[in-house]
């Protein structure tokens, strides 16, 4: 096994008096897909969000791929919140074109691409919010994707979706894994990944209290 | 600061243009405001055509900056929406180059509505320049951009606040004081063409110029910390 691909160092955040995160430390291998999981409240999103630099450390430290200043390794995340960080307003074609911009990227044709590789066509002219459900976790998924990421930090993506689209999207993750990529997953529908993570990382009030091979449900632990 | 992509600018322009023509939720409620504003004013007053030059410039830019306030509340709240703010701080995009493209967007938005609506002043208050009309191009260009940029940057550092629209012109009005105060004088300057206390409108020209240099950069600077804070 190599290098680790992300690093966590005593890393505490406080929302006010609250302490979300409260001493994570953990490192993270490259090319493996990481499923998060833990009850409501138990610090899953927020470590996301720190891992994605959208969250400040309170203490301690986040490097990815060795950098600990994350505006500086940004083009190698993509990040998909539980909202779908897409405009209503706009047709999903017109979201991407936007976002990718925002990388630097010209080709359009990325913007297709990615838009057909979570299985929706990129000549829907219709706005985004007039899709189902699915297809928007599944656009946000494409412009999670749009720059082509190394490390890939996914909030509840199977949220609201039906089994089989839910079933397509891990397949596609498993794919994407297998490619090399990292892959994290905060998710309260572990039984969808089981068999397909390569490690169950169970999160308790702010700290990560287990790591296992296999899902196994609390009752098992 | 970081430096500001031409190209990122554009693209966030052109999709805040693209949004608006779409929802038209920032013009229509200017307009409607402003139209307002207009209509309450004439039936409060019955001003004579001496009287009108005497206040015109403070009622004209009183009634733009209320509007556009409606207009700036609205700014960041589609970003808000699903979030999307988070996917533009997750790219490698500079905060700068957001913050130019809303300024701009809003300025373009102001400008329209003060187009629409000057006609409406000059027919219910009889007005006639009696200065250099010209003069009043670099004082609504100026004195807009003044009125906007603070606005933007205001709606932005209260966005995450629970009442932001009152939040906004409480944060607003009293730092935007001195432009006001510049953009009312040199209005009335130019309508009463040299009667006034003061003869010349280039002062405070010359003095919004300044204003608008030191608290655009001030906001550049600062922007990036305003789009971060938790």
């Amino acid at each position: 096994m190599g290098d680790p691909i992300i690093v966590v160092t005593n890393l505490i955040k406080q929302f006010g008096r609250f302490a979300a995160l409260r001493g994570v430390s953990a490192s993270f291998d490259a090319g493996r897909l990481y499923a998060v999981l833990g009850d409501n409240g138990a610090g899953k999103t927020t470590l996301l969000r720190a891992l994605a630099g959208l969250t400040l450390p309170t203490r301690g430290t986040v490097s990815v791929l060795g950098n600990p200043k994350l505006r500086e390794v940004c083009r190698e995340l993509g990040y998909m919140a539980h909202p779908s960080l897409l405009y209503d307003e706009m047709s999903g074609m017109e979201n991407l074109r936007y976002f990718a911009k925002l990388y630097g990227i010209e080709d359009e044709a990325r913007c297709a691409d990615a838009i057909r590789a979570v299985a929706l066509d990129p000549e829907l002219s219709r706005p985004v919010g007039q899709y189902s459900q699915g297809m928007r976790q599944r656009m946000s998924l494409a412009r999670a994707l749009l720059n082509d990421p190394s490390i890939l930090l996914l909030d509840e993506p199977f949220s609201n979706v039906d089994i089989r689209s839910a079933r397509e999207m891990v397949a596609l993750l498993a794919k994407m894994r297998n490619a090399g990529k990292t892959i994290f997953v905060v998710t309260h529908q572990a039984l969808l990944l089981d068999g397909v993570a390569d490690e169950f990382v169970w999160m308790e009030a702010g700290v990560i209290v287990a790591r296992t091979a296999h899902f196994e449900p609390v009752e098992a632990r | 600061m970081s430096t500001v992509p031409p190209g990122v600018t554009r693209a966030t322009l052109i999709k805040d243009l693209r949004l608006e023509w779409r929802s038209k939720d920032a013009i229509n409620s200017m307009l409607f405001f402003a139209l307002l504003v207009v209509v309450v004013f004439s039936f409060s007053f019955d001003p004579d055509a001496e009287e009108s030059r005497q206040i015109a410039g403070g009622l004209v830019w009183v009634a733009f900056l209320f509007a556009s306030v409606v207009a700036l509340n609205q700014t960041w709240a589609r970003e808000l929406r699903n979030a999307v703010m988070d996917a533009y701080r997750v790219s490698p995009a500079p905060a700068n180059s957001l913050f130019l493209a809303k300024a701009v967007g809003n300025f373009i938005f102001v400008c329209i509505l003060e187009a629409l609506m000057t006609p409406l002043f000059i027919i219910f208050y009889k007005l006639r320049a009696l200065g250099p009309a010209w003069q009043l191009i670099p004082v609504a260009l100026l004195g807009t951009w003044a009125l906007v940029v603070n606005g933007t940057f205001f709606a932005a550092m209260s966005l995450r606040t629970r009442s932001r629209e009152i939040m906004l012109p409480l944060l607003l009005f009293p730092i935007s004081i001195p432009a006001i105060l510049a953009m009312v004088n040199a209005t009335t300057v130019i309508l009463l063409g040299g009667e006034g206390p003061d003869t010349s409108a280039k002062f405070w020209i010359v003095l919004l110029g300044a204003y608008d240099v030191v608290f655009t950069t001030g906001c550049l600077l600062l922007f990036e910390t305003v789009l971060n804070a938790e």
